[in-house]
Parts: C-alpha cells; sequence; structure tokens
C-alpha cells in the first residue's frame, strides 16, 4: 500500500517503506425518519469513504413498539430509523449487498427481531448467511444502568442474549453477537475503572450463562468467548484512556485464560469499537467539541496493541440536537486524516516499553480487578444490577463529575473558563444547525404499518407469532422461531408483546434514592449557596405548613436519564421532598402521581426530541385536573424556539445544557414554589 | 368544633369518602400541614371523616422490614390483588428524610407502577421529616383519611429502629417482611420485636431452596418459643409464616387470605379495642412531639397521661384534640409549678 504520494518526504527512509497498518473500520451512527431515507443517507456515507454502516434505530423500534402504539407518540422516526417489518427492513438496505457491508446495528431488548430481519432480508438477496459480518449490540445490562431500552427482566435477557451468540455462533460465524459496552457506562458518569469492572462484569455474566445454560457444548466455549466483542469510549483524558484500552486488553485476556480456559491467543484478543465521548461535549461553544473529538480519538487509535477495530465519532453539534449530513461528514474527515494523512499507522506501538505508562495501566488493571471480585461477591452483575448498588455508583460519580464542573475545578473550556466568545459562524442560525426531523413521518409510518398488516398473510403471521410464542414459554432458543416470524410478516410490536406477555416486563432500580452525595471538593458556584438553599427551603417549608414536594418525570421512550438524576438529588440535598419514579413513565402517569404525591412543582426532563409532542400534553392534563396552578419546569435538549413555544404553552422554565449550574435551578425551582403558593393561596 | 372550619370539612371528608382523588390528596395535603393555624382545620376533617364510616370499617395492613427486603415491590403486588378482588386500595409509603437537608428522595413509588386510570387505587409517599426512626407526622392521619376512601389500607414504613413498634399503633395487622438468608430473624427474636408482627412473609421466595429453609427454620424458632411460653400475647392466633416473591408474584393470594384471617381471629370488640389503642398512642405522641418527654413527666408519667388521652377520646375528641387539651393542661402545670 503506498502511502507517501504526499508532497513531503518523510524524514525517516525506513519508516516510509513501512507497511501502513489497515485502518480501522471507519463508521457514522445515522438513521432516521423512514427506511427509504436512511438508505438514502447509508449511500451517501459510502461514497463519502465511510467503510461501515452504523444503524439507529428509532426508540419505538427499540423498545418493541409499532408506529401506532400509544407509548410511540412522537418518537416514530425520531432519533432513529423505525423498523417495523421485513419491508422495511428490506427498503434500509436496497441495493446495499448485504455480503460485503459491516452492519452495525445498535438493538438490545429487540435484537434477536432485528437481527432475524436482517437474515431474513439477506436471504432475499441471496445472501448466505454465513457471509454477514457486523454487530449486534446485545447487552442489557448497560441498559438497565444507562441507556434504558430494555424490556424484560435481567434473568430473561440475560437468556436472550445467550440466545443469539449460541445461534450466530455456527449459523452466523463472522457475526459478533454482543457488544459488550462500556461506552454507556461512561455516558452516565462511570470512572474508567468502573466501566472495566462493570463491563468485564458484564461479559463474565454473559458467559457464565452460556457455560451454564448448556446452550453451548463445552468445548465450544473458546469460539464463543472469541466473539464477544466490545464497545468502549474514550474521553478527553486521552492518555488515561489509552491506559485503559490497554488494561481492558489484560484484563480480557486474564480472565478468559483463567476463568474459561482459552489457550489459543487470539481467542483472547480484546476486539472492540468506539464511539467516542459526548457528555462533555458542550452547548456553549459547540464548535470547540470538534477539537475535543479528535483527541478523544487518539486514547483509542494511539497504540497499536490496543486500537480499535471500528470507530465513529459524534459531531460538533451534539449537544444541540441532530447532526445534519455535513455535521457527520467533518467527523468522518477527521478520522480520515488521522488514518491517511497522519503518519500513525506506520508505526508499532509506540507505548511498548514506556514505563509511565505501564505504570498507570498496572494500576487500574489492580483496582478493576478487586472491583470485579466485589461484584462477584455480591452474587454477579445480574445481582447488583437488581440490587440497585452498580446504578446508585454511577449516580454517585456521575454527581461528582458535575459539581467538579460546577465548582471549577474540571475545567471546560467556553463553559465554566474562557467564556468569551465572538459570535460563532456555524451557529448564527441556531434553528437550522441540526437536522430537523419531518413531523410527517410518524402519521405516514402509522398509515404504513395499518396497510402492511392488512396486505399480509394474517393467518400465516398468526401462525409463526404462535410459535414464537411456544418457543419461549418453553425456554427453546428464540432465533429460528423470530426468522419465521420475521418471513412471515410479524411486527416488530407483535414480536415483542409475544415476548412480554410469556416474560413480563421489568422497571430497573432508578439509584437516586440511596445515592449519596460527597460534600468534600470545592465549593460549587451560583447565585447561592447551598446551605443558604436549604434555609430558603426551611422557611418556605414554615409558610407551606409542609415541605415542598417536587415531581421529577421523564415521559415518552426516552432512557436519558442523567439529568433526571441529578436534578432530583440536588434537589433533596437542598432540602425539596423528591419523587422520582424513573424513566418511560406516560403523561398520564406523572399528572396521576402529581395528583396524588401533592406537589408543588414538576420537572420534566426530556432528551429525545419528543417535548413538543409530550409536554403540552401533561400540562393540558394538569389544567383539566384542576392543577393548572403547580408550576411545571422542562429540561433537557430543547431548542431555543420550541422552549419559546412551549413557554406559551404556560411551561414555567426551559432549562438546557448550558445551564450547569443547579444551584442555580434549585434557587428558581424555590422561586417559583413561593409564587405560586402565594398566589395560590390568596386566589 | 370551631364551627368556621366545620363546613369545608364536611365537603372535603364527602369528597373523600366518595373516593374522588383530589379530594383524597387535598385531604393528605391539609393533614401534613404543620402549621398552629391549621390544627382546627385537621380536627374538624377528622370528626367529619369519622362519622361517614363505621368504627371497625376496613382492614389497615402494615408492612415492615428492613430496607431492600421487597417491601414496596410487595405492597404493589399485594395492591394487585386487592384489586383483583375488586377492594379498593389505599397506599402510604413512608421514607426517611435526610437529617442534614431535611429532604427526601421518596423512592417506594417508582416500584409501584399502577395504571393512572384506576380510580380505586391511590399511593401517597410521606417522608418522615425530622422524626428520627419514627413513622411520618401525619401516618396516623394520612392512614385515617385513606381508610375513608378505600376499603383497605397499606403502610408501608422505612423498616428502621422504631418503626416496627409505631406502625402497630397505626394498623390493625403488622406484617413483617424478611429475605432468605439475612439472619434478620435471629436478630428480630433477640431483640423482641417477634411480639408485634401478625404475619411473617419470607420475601424474595423465587431465590428457592434458600427460602423454604428460612421460612422453616422461623417456624421452628417460633415454635420453640411457644412451647417456651414466650410466643408473645396469649391469643386464638397463631403467627404464619409465608413465602412469597413479589416479583413473580407468587404467594399474594396466600398472604391476602392470611391478612384476613388475622383480621376474622378478633372480635369486633378486640378491633375498636386496637384501634382505641393506636388513638391514644397517636394523642400522646403529638403531644410529645410537641413538648418533650417533659410533658409526659410534669402530667405525672406515661401511664396518667395515656389515661387523660382515654379519657378526652371517649368524650368524643379526635386525637388531634386530645393532644391539645393535654397540651394545655401541661402548659397549666408549666405556670403552675
Ligand atoms: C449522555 C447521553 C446519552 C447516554 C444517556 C445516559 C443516561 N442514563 O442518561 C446514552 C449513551 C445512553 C445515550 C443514548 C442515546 N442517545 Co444520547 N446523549 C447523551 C448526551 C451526550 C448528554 C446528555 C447528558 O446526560 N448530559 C448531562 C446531563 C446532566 O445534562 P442534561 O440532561 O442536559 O440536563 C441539564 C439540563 O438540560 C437541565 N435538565 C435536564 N433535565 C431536567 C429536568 C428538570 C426538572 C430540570 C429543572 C432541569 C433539567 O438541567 C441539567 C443541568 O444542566 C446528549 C448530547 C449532549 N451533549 O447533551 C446526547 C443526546 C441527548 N442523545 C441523543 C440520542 C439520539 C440518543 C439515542 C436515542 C440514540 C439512538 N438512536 O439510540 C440513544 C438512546 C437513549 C434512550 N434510551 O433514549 C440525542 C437526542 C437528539 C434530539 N433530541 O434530537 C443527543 C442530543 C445527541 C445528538 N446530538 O444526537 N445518550
Ligand atoms: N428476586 C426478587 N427480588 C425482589 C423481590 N421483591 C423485590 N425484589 C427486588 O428487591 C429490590 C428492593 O425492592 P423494594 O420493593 O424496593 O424493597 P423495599 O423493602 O421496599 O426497599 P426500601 O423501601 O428501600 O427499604 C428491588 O431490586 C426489587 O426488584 C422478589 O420477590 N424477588
Ligand atoms: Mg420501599
Amino acid at each position: 500500500m503506498s502511502s507517501s504520494a504526499g508532497s513531503h518526504k518523510p524524514a525517516d527512509p525506513p519508516a516510509a517503506q513501512k507497511q501502513r497498518e489497515r485502518p480501522w473500520i471507519m463508521r457514522t451512527y445515522a438513521g432516521h425518519s423512514t427506511a427509504a431515507k436512511s438508505n438514502e443517507l447509508y449511500r451517501t456515507n459510502l461514497q463519502k469513504g465511510q467503510t461501515g454502516l452504523s444503524v439507529a434505530f428509532d426508540l419505538p423500534t427499540q423498545t418493541g413498539y409499532d408506529p401506532d402504539h400509544l407509548l410511540s407518540r412522537g418518537e416514530v422516526g425520531k432519533v432513529g430509523v423505525p423498523v417495523s417489518h421485513i419491508g422495511d427492513m428490506r427498503a434500509l438496505f436496497a441495493g446495499l449487498p448485504l455480503d460485503q457491508m459491516n452492519t452495525s446495528m445498535t438493538i438490545n431488548a429487540t435484537a434477536p427481531w432485528l437481527l432475524a430481519l436482517y437474515i431474513a432480508v439477506a436471504e432475499e438477496q441471496g445472501v448466505d448467511k454465513k457471509l454477514l459480518q457486523g454487530t449486534t449490540q446485545n447487552d442489557l445490562v448497560k441498559e438497565y444502568l444507562s441507556r434504558g431500552t430494555y424490556i424484560f427482566p435481567p434473568a430473561a435477557s440475560l437468556k436472550l442474549t445467550a440466545d443469539i451468540i449460541a445461534y450466530t455462533v455456527n449459523e452466523v460465524p463472522k457475526w459478533n453477537p454482543t457488544n459488550v459496552c462500556s461506552y454507556h457506562l461512561q455516558e452516565a458518569g462511570a470512572t474508567p475503572v468502573q466501566e472495566l469492572a462493570y463491563a468485564l462484569s458484564t461479559a463474565i455474566a454473559v458467559l457464565d450463562a452460556l457455560k451454564t445454560g448448556g446452550q453451548v457444548p463445552a468445548a465450544e466455549i473458546p469460539k464463543v468467548v472469541g466473539r464477544i466483542s466490545f464497545f468502549v469510549n474514550a474521553g478527553i483524558r486521552f492518555i488515561e484512556e489509552t491506559c485503559k484500552m490497554r488494561a481492558f486488553t489484560a484484563l480480557w485476556d486474564r480472565i478468559t485464560k483463567e476463568r474459561y480456559g482459552v489457550q489459543d491467543e487470539t481467542l483472547r484478543r480484546f476486539r472492540y469499537g468506539v464511539q467516542v465521548n459526548s457528555l462533555g461535549l458542550t452547548e456553549p461553544q459547540p464548535e470547540n467539541n470538534i477539537l475535543r473529538i479528535v483527541l478523544e480519538m487518539l486514547g483509542v487509535t494511539l497504540s497499536k496493541d490496543a486500537r480499535a477495530r471500528a470507530l465513529q465519532l459524534p459531531a460538533w453539534n451534539e449537544a444541540l440536537g441532530l447532526p445534519r449530513p455535513w455535521d457527520q461528514q467533518w467527523s468522518l474527515r477527521a478520522q480520515q486524516i488521522l488514518a491517511f494523512e497522519s503518519d500513525l499507522l506506520e508505526y508499532e506501538d509506540i507505548f511498548e516499553g514506556s514505563v509511565v505508562i505501564e505504570a498507570q495501566v498496572r494500576k487500574m488493571v489492580d483496582a478493576a480487578y478487586r472491583e470485579i471480585q466485589d461484584i462477584e461477591a455480591r452474587g454477579g452483575v445480574i445481582e447488583a444490577v437488581e440490587s440497585g448498588y452498580l446504578k446508585q455508583r454511577l449516580v454517585e460519580s456521575n454527581a461528582a463529575r458535575i459539581r467538579a464542573i460546577e465548582s471549577g475545578q474540571q475545567v471546560v473550556v467556553g463553559v465554566n473558563k474562557y467564556t468569551e466568545t465572538a459570535e460563532c459562524p456555524l451557529t448564527k442560525d441556531l434553528d437550522g444547525a441540526i437536522l430537523t426531523v419531518d413531523p410527517e413521518a410518524e402519521q405516514a409510518a402509522i398509515a404504513a404499518i395499518k396497510k402492511w398488516r392488512a396486505g399480509r398473510d394474517d393467518a400465516a403471521a398468526r401462525a409463526a407469532l404462535a410459535k414464537l410464542r411456544a418457543a419461549v414459554e418453553q425456554g427453546k432458543n428464540i432465533m429460528p422461531p423470530s426468522i419465521e416470524a420475521a418471513k412471515a410478516g410479524v411486527t416488530t410490536g407483535e414480536w415483542a408483546a409475544a415476548l412480554r406477555d410469556v416474560i413480563g416486563e421489568y422497571r430497573a432500580p432508578t439509584g437516586v434514592s440511596g445515592a449519596r452525595l460527597d460534600q468534600g471538593g470545592a465549593a460549587v458556584s451560583g447565585k447561592e449557596t447551598v446551605e443558604a438553599l436549604r434555609a430558603r427551603i426551611a422557611g418556605l417549608a414554615k409558610t407551606l405548613g409542609r415541605r415542598p414536594k417536587m415531581l421529577v418525570g421523564k415521559p415518552g421512550l426516552d432512557g436519558h436519564s442523567n439529568g433526571a438524576e441529578q436534578i432530583a438529588l440536588k434537589a433533596r440535598d437542598v432540602g425539596f421532598e423528591v419523587v422520582y419514579e424513573g424513566i418511560r413513565v406516560t403523561p398520564e402517569q406523572i399528572v396521576a402521581s402529581a395528583i396524588e404525591e401533592g406537589v408543588h412543582v414538576i420537572g420534566i426532563s426530556i432528551l429525545s426530541g419528543s417535548h413538543m409532542e409530550l409536554v403540552p400534553q401533561i400540562v393540558e392534563q394538569l389544567r383539566q385536573k384542576g392543577l393548572g396552578h403547580v408550576p411545571v419546569v422542562v429540561g433537557g435538549i430543547i431548542p431555543e424556539s420550541d422552549a419559546r413555544a412551549l413557554e406559551a404553552k404556560g411551561v414555567a422554565r426551559v432549562y438546557t445544557p448550558k445551564d450547569f449550574l443547579l444551584n442555580n435551578i434549585m434557587s428558581d425551582l424555590v422561586e417559583l414554589v413561593a409564587k405560586s403558593a402565594g398566589a395560590h393561596a390568596a386566589a | 368544633m370551631p364551627p368556621r372550619e366545620a363546613e369545608p370539612a364536611v365537603k372535603l371528608a364527602a369528597g373523600v369518602a366518595a373516593g374522588d382523588k383530589v379530594a383524597v390528596a387535598a385531604a393528605l395535603n391539609l393533614v401534613e400541614d404543620r402549621r398552629a393555624q391549621t390544627r382546627n382545620a385537621v380536627d374538624a376533617l377528622l370528626c367529619a371523616l369519622r362519622t361517614l364510616r363505621p368504627p371497625g370499617y376496613g382492614h389497615r395492613v402494615g408492612l415492615t422490614g428492613p430496607p431492600g427486603v421487597g417491601k414496596s415491590t410487595l405492597t404493589a403486588a399485594l395492591a394487585r390483588e386487592y384489586r383483583a378482588r375488586s377492594l379498593r386500595v389505599g397506599v402510604l409509603a413512608v421514607d426517611p428524610s435526610s437529617l442534614r437537608s431535611g429532604g427526601a428522595l421518596l423512592g417506594d413509588r417508582a416500584r409501584m407502577a399502577f395504571d393512572p386510570q384506576d380510580e380505586g387505587l391511590f399511593v401517597r409517599s410521606l417522608a418522615t421529616a425530622g422524626d428520627a426512626g419514627g413513622l411520618a407526622y401525619a401516618a396516623n392521619a394520612g392512614v385515617a383519611v385513606l381508610a375513608t376512601a378505600y376499603d383497605r389500607v397499606l403502610v408501608e414504613t422505612t423498616g428502621v429502629g422504631q418503626t416496627e413498634t409505631d406502625v402497630e399503633h397505626v394498623v390493625d395487622t403488622v406484617c413483617l417482611v424478611i429475605q432468605p438468608g439475612s439472619g434478620d430473624v435471629l436478630q428480630f427474636i433477640k431483640a423482641g420485636i417477634m411480639e408485634i408482627p401478625d404475619v411473617i412473609v419470607v420475601n424474595k421466595g423465587d431465590h428457592g431452596r434458600l427460602a423454604q429453609r428460612a421460612a422453616s427454620d422461623l417456624q421452628g424458632a417460633l415454635d420453640r418459643l411457644r412451647q417456651a411460653g414466650l410466643g408473645g400475647e396469649q391469643s386464638a392466633w397463631t403467627l404464619p409464616v409465608l413465602v412469597t416473591s413479589a416479583r413473580d408474584r407468587t404467594g399474594i393470594d396466600a398472604l391476602a387470605d392470611a391478612l384476613q384471617a388475622h383480621l376474622a381471629s378478633r372480635t369486633p370488640s378486640e378491633r375498636a379495642e386496637k384501634r382505641s389503642r393506636g388513638a391514644v398512642a397517636w394523642a400522646v405522641s403529638l403531644l410529645s412531639r410537641q413538648h418533650g418527654e417533659h410533658a409526659l413527666d410534669l402530667l405525672g408519667g406515661a401511664q396518667a397521661v395515656r389515661a387523660q388521652a382515654t379519657d378526652a377520646l371517649a368524650r368524643g375528641a379526635t386525637p388531634i384534640g386530645a393532644a391539645a387539651s393535654l397540651s394545655e393542661r401541661y402548659l397549666a402545670a408549666l405556670r403552675a409549678g
């Protein structure tokens, strides 16, 4: 492969003659509106030099609802593509030969179903499933801890994960059946050691389930180990992240050898893909984010011995809303420049023999190993999910992170330091600086699914569903009947409903009840101190007769819980009584809770973009029930013009990521409660 | 009762009795109100409420036990069971307040997802609000409100310290929830808390053999205690030990039956007797909350105060009223002394 075609002659001739390493797979996480629109997007992305596909599904598809389900209101085609049946899957990959694609699907609770649809479409295309390459994310543990698109209880989820692995290991041998994720843990606040320990404990739980579940003969376990891949995060502290990746590699080697007796070294290799950190990407001065993204990319590429196999980058406007094609292209170009212009791929591992790096790696390995043993002592990762232990630790880590930013201890340029800025030409037209999804897409999808159901052979679909159900009841592998159902025209909602009916549903612990806030460190700035707020709330309690009570609600299918959790914790910390019921509640439930709990203020958190559909419903229902005087505030990813529209509909305040000083939000809430209580008493 | 408070109280109480959720919530807001100027309104409400139901009406059940054993999940399962039996259910879930900030995260509700349209089910969270280890300030009155609106009232306590004994005064039947392999049982027997529960549940029965073993160990220990004549109060009721899985909703119907059987094992006069003792304890606790233990001393000791409260209640006062007259007497004694 020739690489020195550029104008600069490299100083060191031997280096120039070196074989360049093959670069990682470059992907862009994409999908929205409809299968046809997303297909168009994938084609242009491939033309731009992207080498793998990464499918973003919408939330109804991820949580197993058809577009016409009540819970899908406002969510269809919004943050990803809706795939409701084989027709959609066909359209999504029209003209894209599946034997030549490497497709990553961010799909979890409904992973068996989406993989079944993919396999069914491949067969239609005449492609042998043995040639299919790609990944189903299929890690439910991190769904309970961070991502939120789980459906079933943990043990049942683990069984489904194991089903996909057991099926693919022989039937779709090049497929990565599960991507054990630490990415989402960091996005929920995890420290590097927590990321290492929780993800590896998850991998252990999956492999143990396969070993004891008898789905795979003991002799095949090493082969299964070789198919387990990981999905990791890389934050701005890229030296530490480099060490984390080396620690992952070392720990995985040890665990697979010691615990699963894998002798073949190639099967013990830590294979991973990456999306770099998005939690640290900012709303103020968003143009700086592209620089953060580039630095973050270094953490997972610099070290040849621990380099990512596949990489996808967020966009500069991450904290504003969904990226447009150009925004994603800019990030893709960053990858291409690193891989093809720089000399990175000409070298062996550049950290080999570094005493500093090795010492840091060893420290992380030791700390993570201790944590893994601790989780084991608590009965394993599933038990630690169910008891709420792990979620609570994450909520605490995130609180510490936020506190460090509030106090200025952790510098975030453009946010808590160097905030002075010239006008940014990229955000001159703020509403136009993000992708907006056609609101008609939902209605079109509803019409389409009705047509699909009317047009199919209903008896065949029903028979396939009955078979699926029987397989679930008998504990058989879910994949074969799912593939049959895919071919019979069954829909995503029907597939999931059958499983829901047999297995039941689950609500994960919120992690906030027992979470402790670390009071140490530098003082947090803001209009008022915590002590002042506590005093004010105590005073307000005297005038109201009881403590101010707040309901924090997360309506819709949105799983972004960080903001709601931190607001709930902070509100408790300044003296509110707080009711928080976790993610995925309906507007009706929020209104019922507000009434029964007798709250003084309602805080709604929505980041998935369905605020214009859901918030007005809540406000209206409150009014109908005679609770119109209770102030409603909203937080999340709310574009400026939407914020104004919501205020016009009666929302008292709207907060976005730029409002990072929680104390200031608390000051507002106290003010609102005092004002509304005064007005209500006077009325 | 001051007439000014009577009229709105009657209206509110009627709304409560009709099961109007907005009225129930408003009544609960009122009884949580600690301002001196609302005390008469609370008193009036309690007066109005008790005219609307016969004295022995309904069944109040307390669920207590150590943190994390599944009290909330079990409460939800039990509530569903009652709904399936066409009984209307009110739930009071008590969580601890932070001593430092006074704030609280009321986490039980998150474990009780219900149909928001169901008019026959009401869940309210209460914070202990600085009453370290005790039940919430408004728990007594809250139960009185819910018991007027609903056929069954379930009270989930924080499960630490004093609450086990406090809850006894608030409900008809105390259900102690424990989990397998926790060693809690022995602790309870040692601490004498075994005197309090009327039903014992080993939850997380899905842990299989472990749960069954815990239940039979416990049954054995109870039998030995009983043979040694240490089995608590002498009555026809034998403390049952049940195994449930709140998660898988197994054993819940048997639990509902056992709770019902406990209620049925008491004669109407025994039940009324227990509720009056609860009212006395409520009045006395209001007094000591307001003035501290000193008030009890000055009024001749706990026993004498209880007698005085019993007297006031017998003459028709609500516990609020009884506490108020005790308080007056205490203040007079203070002035005199
Ligand atoms: C972290 C994150 C995640 C984590 C969430 C972890 C968790 N448990 O919360 C993970 C990795 C799981 C995730 C997943 C997804 N994400 Co995401 N995610 C983010 C990210 C990077 C940060 C959000 C965050 O947690 N910030 C930190 C918290 C503390 O801030 P905050 O919530 O904004 O809260 C502040 C204010 O908004 C306000 N506030 C918020 N809520 C409330 C409530 C009240 C009462 C009050 C008073 C104030 C308030 O106060 C807070 C203090 O400053 C944002 C982009 C960004 N940088 O903002 C994307 C983003 C929200 N994600 C996005 C998407 C699309 C997804 C996915 C749906 C993708 C997909 N197709 O699968 C998935 C699925 C998630 C799901 N189930 O819904 C989009 C949403 C697009 C849109 N709105 O149009 C965003 C904007 C990224 C983007 N540009 O595309 N994500
Ligand atoms: N396996 C199993 N887990 C259960 C069962 N009941 C509850 N749990 C789990 O135990 C944990 C605690 O349940 P809760 O219902 O919140 O327990 P609690 O006693 O109300 O807890 P606190 O109010 O915090 O004291 C949750 O993770 C539940 O899912 C059960 O029957 N079996
Ligand atoms: Mg509870």
